[in-house]
């Protein structure tokens, strides 16, 4: 392992490798550790045996499924709060764009109890929808609200950038070329916007699937129905049944992992777009 | 702006012209009104649903108390932890080139793009007792999960890479220049470091302390899964909001919520006069 600086060479480079190495192994790699050898300590079969549990995979579906749904239903609402904040800089932009940020500030918990309030049966919102015949709180739909109020800024805050930056003079050239509104924001506007679109949706899909706090409270939690993957992990845990909660834990440990590969990729493929 | 400005004109997509750009302010606020301001605005109508006395009160149970206290020494203990050894990451991975680089901010960003849920699992399987270490430290009296210890490891696993990730880029895009200047002028690492590095990156570690200092303050997840849920022992400010929630205290659960919101208000609008906001880069994930 060599250090090399640009021009020469700077002193210090041992210590700060031997002390960031220190802290990733002992906070990061040593905990992980045990998650990746723990669901095989009993030999595969254990885990195989925790892996194909009916409750498991229904758990797995109501997350990967209400992640894909929360995060879908994000990209047009973040694409409006993007485009307004950046773009038509509506009146209060600044103070919208700070708004954006709250549900990243805001501990989950507290998210929690107030979605599960505010799309109660008695709340503001709850109540009106279930006057309509729609329940939210303590049914699968909770679970995808929930879910969008964590994503939402990773979408505006993946988008707005290229937003931003994106060449005024093509939009100007369609219209002079006589496209109409609906076919400049089709096919000039839209398409430069795909690859920050997809990391938008991968960002706010990849932090849905692991999400606990704001979901529980609202979510009502019957097993096979409204169940969520880290719940799971809880009630294992709870039963002492450490393998069970280590097999869920490592299936969405590979998840993540997953996910994350997918949005490098995505992101090296088109670096001169969001970096543009 | 101005060339906001310059494409203003019939058709124009970029709605400087009223009509569509009164539409898109309409439709935006309305949304932002309902999905992010409602619910914050709902907390503080909840504590205060009896009137003030009542929700100042429920901050008399000593349970209350202590789960202020504990919150506050674990946020400190992570965030002191996590910004020292962050920002010599970030000087490592931006000063230098070495192999194996890459993996090494790869590895620092995973934290963020794991369950927290998944974050206090894997502590369990270490200290548990039926972790690897968990029989071990029985026998020696050491409580490590379901104790104050737990909670720091949980905390500082999700709080883990903001430092780094926010002072990164600007890091790098300092190059190394400065730096090697003053080290042939006789300067050491430290002075190198606080005298010509962080100086010029201020905004950057601001806003990279205050990310660590919300997610330490209102992590819940990890927490949750190594605390054991002890009321005055081992409860937090957010788990002991679950606790009262549960057990039909909705108004003091509520005032403990408005506390923590309004850290998150106050650490939302310092993290806008500190500016240095990097996009994508930051996302509590």
């Amino acid at each position: 392992m060599v250090s090399r600086t640009a021009a020469g060479h700077l002193p210090g480079f041992r210590l700060a490798l031997a002390s960031t190495l220190v802290w990733l192994g002992l906070i990061v790699a040593f905990p992980l550790a045990a998650l990746i050898a723990r669901p095989f300590a009993g030999g595969l079969h254990p885990f195989m045996h925790a892996l194909f549990d009916p409750r498991l995979l229904a758990a797995l579906r109501v997350s990967f499924g209400s992640a894909f749904v929360a995060a879908a239903i994000d990209l047009p609402l973040g694409l409006l709060l993007a485009w307004a904040v950046v773009r038509a800089k509506v009146p209060g932009h600044r103070l919208m764009d700070a708004l954006v940020e709250l549900p990243l500030a805001l501990p989950t918990s507290v998210s929690g109890i107030t979605l599960a309030t505010l799309y109660g049966p008695r709340g503001w919102f709850g109540a009106p929808l279930a006057h309509l015949g729609l329940k939210v709180a303590f049914a699968p739909a909770g679970i995808v609200v929930a879910l969008m109020f964590v994503g939402i800024p990773f979408v505006v805050r993946s988008i707005a950038p290229v937003l931003a930056n994106a060449p005024v003079e093509l939009e100007e050239a369609a219209q002079t070329l006589g496209a109409s509104r609906s076919q400049t924001l089709w096919r000039v506007v839209l398409p430069p916007l795909l690859p920050a679109g997809l990391t938008a949706f991968g960002l706010a899909f990849a932090r849905a699937v692991g999400e606990y706090g704001s979901v529980i409270f609202i979510a009502g939690n019957q097993p096979f129905r409204s169940e969520i993957a880290p719940l799971l992990v809880v009630i294992r845990l709870q039963e002492f049944d450490y393998a069970g909660g280590a097999a869920v834990g490592l299936i969405l440990l590979l998840a993540s992992l997953v996910i994350l590969l997918a949005l490098g990729a995505l992101r090296r493929r088109f670096h001169h777009w969001i970096a543009a | 702006m101005s060339r906001v400005d310059a494409a203003a004109g019939k058709g124009s997509l970029n709605t400087k012209d009223g009509v569509s750009r009164a539409v898109v302010a309409v439709l935006a606020w309305v949304l932002a009104l309902g999905l992010l301001v409602a619910p914050v605005v709902l907390v503080f109508a909840e504590a205060l649903r009896h009137g003030g006395a009542a929700a100042l009160a429920s901050f008399s149970d000593p349970d209350a108390w202590s789960a202020i206290r504990l919150t506050l020494v674990m946020t400190v203990l992570a965030v002191a932890i996590n910004t020292a050894f962050g920002i010599l990451a970030a000087w490592l991975v931006t000063k230098y080139r070495f192999s194996g680089r890459g993996v090494l901010l790869a590895m620092i960003e995973l934290p963020l793009s794991i369950s927290p849920v998944v974050a206090g699992l894997a502590w369990v399987l270490l200290f548990g007792l039926q972790g690897w270490f968990g029989p071990t430290l029985a026998r020696w009296h050491v409580d490590i999960v379901f104790a104050p210890p737990g909670i720091l490891l949980a905390t500082l696993f999700v709080t883990f890479p903001y430092v780094t990730r926010t002072l990164t880029p600007l890091l790098e895009a300092q190059g190394a220049q400065a730096e090697e200047a003053a080290s042939v002028l006789g300067a050491g690492m430290w002075s190198t470091l606080w005298r010509v590095t962080l100086p010029g990156a201020a905004s950057a570690l601001a806003s990279g302390v205050l990310l660590t200092t919300a997610r330490a303050l209102g992590e819940f997840g990890a927490v949750s899964v190594v605390s054991g849920h002890i009321p005055g022992l081992t409860e937090t400010m957010p788990l002991h909001i679950e606790t009262l929630y549960n057990g039909y205290q909705s108004v003091a659960a509520f005032s403990m919520a408005a506390l923590l919101a309004l850290f998150a208000i106050l650490i939302v609008a310092l993290r806008g006069l500190a500016g240095g906001r990097r996009p994508i880069e930051d996302g509590l994930a």
